[in-house]
C-alpha cells in the first residue's frame, strides 16, 4: 500500500532523514519506533507533504511525493498530528466535520461510529474542543481524521502523556480501525503498545531504518533495544 | 439632544465603513500573518471603479461589479503574487504588500489624475431619511449603514454557518493541519484575501462618495484603519469592530466638540497666560485636535495593552 525508498528531508540546511526506507501493506500495522530526534515524525511528515522532501513515495503504486498535502490526503492517506492538534474555538461536532472532505459520509466511519466508540465525545458535541482534557482532544484527533475515511492512517506519537486508561481506549481504537482494513503506520515511544499490536515494527536512529522485524524479532533483539530504545 | 444623536449616527456609519475594512484587513492577518499595506488602497479602486461604472452605467451596477472587480485583483494578487513572495518569510511580504500600496496609487494617477474625481451620491438617496430637532439626517447615511449591517451578518453567517467558513476558522490557527486533512488551504487563503479586498472596495463604493475619491484617500484612511486594527487586536474579529466603532464615535464626537482643556479647568481656577506652550495646550479645542486623538489612543494602548482590546498576541 505504501511505499517509501531513499527518502532525504531538510528543515532549513539540516538534513535531517538520510535515505529512509520502509513499506507498510494492505490492512497491516506497522510500529516506527525510535528516541526523540531521529526523524520519526519528520518521515510521516514527508510522507503526507508536509515537509520539503526528496526521494520516492508510492501509494497503492502512484507516486505521490511532491504532491501538496491536501492532494495526498485526497489520495488516501490519514495523517493524525502530534500535540492533539485540534481546532480548540470550534466545538467537537465542528471538528469531526472538518475531518470529512466533503459535505456527504460515506465509508467506513460515521460520526455515530465515532460516538459509540468514545462516549465522551458525545456527551461533549457541542462544547468547544480546546476545553476538553487532554485524552478527549487526542480521541478527537484521531476521530477527525477517520471522518476523512482513509485507507492508511499515520498517526504521531497517540499515546504521549496520556493515563493509562485512555491509553487502553486507544489500544482498542487501532484494532478497531485495522479490523475496518485500514491500515496503520504508528510512531510511538511506548514499546509495549507497538510489540503488542503491530505486525511488522522498523527502529529508526539518526535519520535511518537501523532495525526491522516482526514484534518476536524485536523482543529477541536485546541490542538493538538497548542501543536504539531504551533510555 | 440632538447633537448627540446626529454625531451618534454619523459616528456608528462611519464605525461600520472601518470595520468593512478592518474586517478584511484582520482576517488576511491572522490567517496569513501579513499586515497587507495595501488594503486601503483597494478601498481606493472600489472608490474608482465605482466611480468609473456610475458614470457609464449607474451607481446601482457599481455597487455589486465594483467590489467584484476589487476582490479578484485580490485574488490574483494573491495567487501570482504574495503566494510567490511567501516562501521567503514575512518582511519580503510586508515590502510586497508596500511596493503594491505605491504601485496602485501610482496606476491611479496615471488613470485617473491627481486631483478629486466627481463621484456623486446617487439622485436617488440624495434627500434626507428623517430630522431630528431640524438637523437632517441624510438618505444616504442610511443606506450606508443599511449595507454594512447587511455585510457584517453575512460575514457572520459564512464565517459560522458554512463548511467554508469553519474551514477558515479552523485554518487562522492551524493552516497545516486543515490541509492534512484534506482541505485546499492555499485556495483558501487565496479567497480570503480575494474576500477580503472585496470588502474593502464595498467600503470604497459606499464611502467614495461620502467622503471623497481623490489619490490620497487610501493614505488617509488606511493610517486609521491600522489604529483600529492595533486598537483591536491583532487578528481579532471581535475586536476590530469593537474598536471600528469606537474610533468611528470618537472621531464624530470629537469633531463637533469645541470644548477645550482650559475650560474644563477655568472653574478650578487653573490657567496659563495664551503665547506659552502649555497656554496653548490649553487654549486648543477638542475639535482641532480630533484628526490626532486616534494615533493618541493607539500610542496609549500600545504602551499599556501592546496586545490590543481583544487580541491574543503581542503586537
Amino acid at each position: 500500500m505504501l511505499e517509501v525508498s531513499d527518502l532525504h528531508a531538510f528543515y532549513g540546511k539540516s538534513h535531517i532523514l538520510h535515505g529512509v526506507n520502509l513499506t507498510v501493506g494492505d490492512g497491516e500495522c506497522v510500529s516506527l519506533l525510535g528516541r526523540n530526534g531521529v526523524g520519526r515524525s519528520t518521515t510521516i511528515k514527508a510522507v503526507m507533504g508536509m515537509v520539503d522532501a526528496k526521494g520516492s513515495v508510492k501509494f497503492k503504486g502512484e507516486e505521490i511525493g511532491g504532491l501538496k498535502a491536501y492532494q495526498v490526503a485526497h489520495k488516501g492517506l490519514g495523517y493524525v498530528p502530534e500535540n492533539r492538534d485540534i481546532f480548540p474555538t470550534l466545538t467537537v461536532h465542528q471538528n469531526l466535520l472538518l475531518g470529512m472532505k466533503g459535505t456527504k459520509q460515506s465509508g467506513r466511519w460515521s460520526m455515530d461510529d465515532m460516538f459509540r466508540l468514545f462516549p465522551r465525545l458525545q456527551e461533549r458535541e457541542h462544547t468547544a474542543a480546546g476545553v476538553l482534557s487532554g485524552g478527549e482532544q487526542q480521541m478527537l484527533t484521531l476521530c477527525r481524521t477517520l471522518m476523512g475515511d482513509p485507507d492508511l492512517v499515520m498517526i504521531d506519537e497517540p499515546t504521549e502523556g496520556l493515563a493509562p486508561k485512555i491509553v487502553e481506549l486507544l489500544r482498542e481504537l487501532f484494532i478497531e480501525i485495522n479490523r475496518r482494513g485500514v491500515s496503520i503506520l504508528l510512531v510511538e515511544q511506548k514499546l509495549a503498545i507497538a510489540l503488542e499490536i503491530s505486525q511488522r515494527l522498523y527502529v529508526m536512529g539518526h535519520g535511518q531504518i537501523v532495525f526491522e522485524g516482526t514484534p518476536e524479532d524485536l523482543r529477541a533483539n536485546a541490542a538493538i533495544r538497548k542501543e536504539w530504545l531504551e533510555v | 439632544m440632538e447633537f448627540f444623536l446626529i454625531s451618534m449616527l454619523n459616528g456608528v456609519t462611519y464605525g461600520l465603513l472601518l470595520f468593512m475594512l478592518s474586517s478584511g484587513l484582520t482576517l488576511i492577518f491572522s490567517m496569513m500573518g501579513v499586515l497587507n499595506f495595501a488594503h486601503a488602497s483597494f478601498y481606493m479602486l472600489g472608490a474608482y471603479f465605482a466611480y468609473q461604472i456610475s458614470v457609464k452605467i449607474g451607481f446601482w451596477p457599481a455597487l455589486v461589479i465594483a467590489p467584484l472587480a476589487v476582490g479578484a485583483i485580490g485574488m490574483l494578487v494573491e495567487r501570482y503574487g504574495l503566494r510567490k513572495v511567501h516562501k521567503y518569510g514575512h518582511v519580503p511580504e510586508l515590502l510586497f504588500t508596500f511596493g503594491l500600496a505605491y504601485l496602485i496609487e501610482e496606476a491611479v494617477h496615471l488613470i485617473w489624475g491627481r486631483s478629486a474625481v466627481d463621484y456623486r451620491v446617487p439622485a436617488e438617496l440624495s434627500g434626507s431619511l428623517f430630522k431630528i430637532y431640524g438637523t437632517a439626517f441624510p438618505e444616504y447615511r442610511g443606506f450606508m449603514m443599511l449595507v454594512s449591517v447587511l455585510m457584517l451578518v453575512s460575514l457572520y453567517l459564512v464565517l459560522t454557518r458554512t463548511r467554508i467558513g469553519l474551514v477558515i476558522q479552523a485554518a487562522l490557527t492551524h493552516p497545516d493541519t486543515v490541509e492534512a486533512l484534506g482541505h485546499n488551504v492555499p485556495r483558501v487563503f487565496m479567497l480570503v484575501f480575494g474576500g477580503g479586498c472585496a470588502l474593502a472596495g464595498l467600503a470604497g463604493v459606499i464611502g467614495g462618495n461620502a467622503l471623497v475619491t481623490e489619490p490620497g484617500m487610501a493614505l488617509s484612511l488606511g493610517a486609521i484603519m491600522f489604529v483600529v486594527v492595533v486598537l483591536g487586536g491583532l487578528g481579532s474579529l471581535a475586536g476590530a469592530f469593537i474598536a471600528s466603532l469606537l474610533i468611528g464615535l470618537l472621531q464624530t464626537f470629537a469633531v463637533g466638540f469645541d470644548g477645550s482643556l482650559g475650560r474644563l479647568f477655568a472653574p478650578l481656577g487653573i490657567s496659563f497666560p495664551s503665547g506659552t506652550f502649555l497656554g496653548e495646550l490649553w487654549g486648543l479645542t477638542i475639535s482641532s485636535a480630533a484628526p490626532v486623538l486616534p494615533y493618541v489612543l493607539m500610542v496609549l494602548m500600545l504602551i499599556f495593552r501592546p496586545r490590543g482590546l481583544l487580541g491574543t498576541r503581542d503586537v
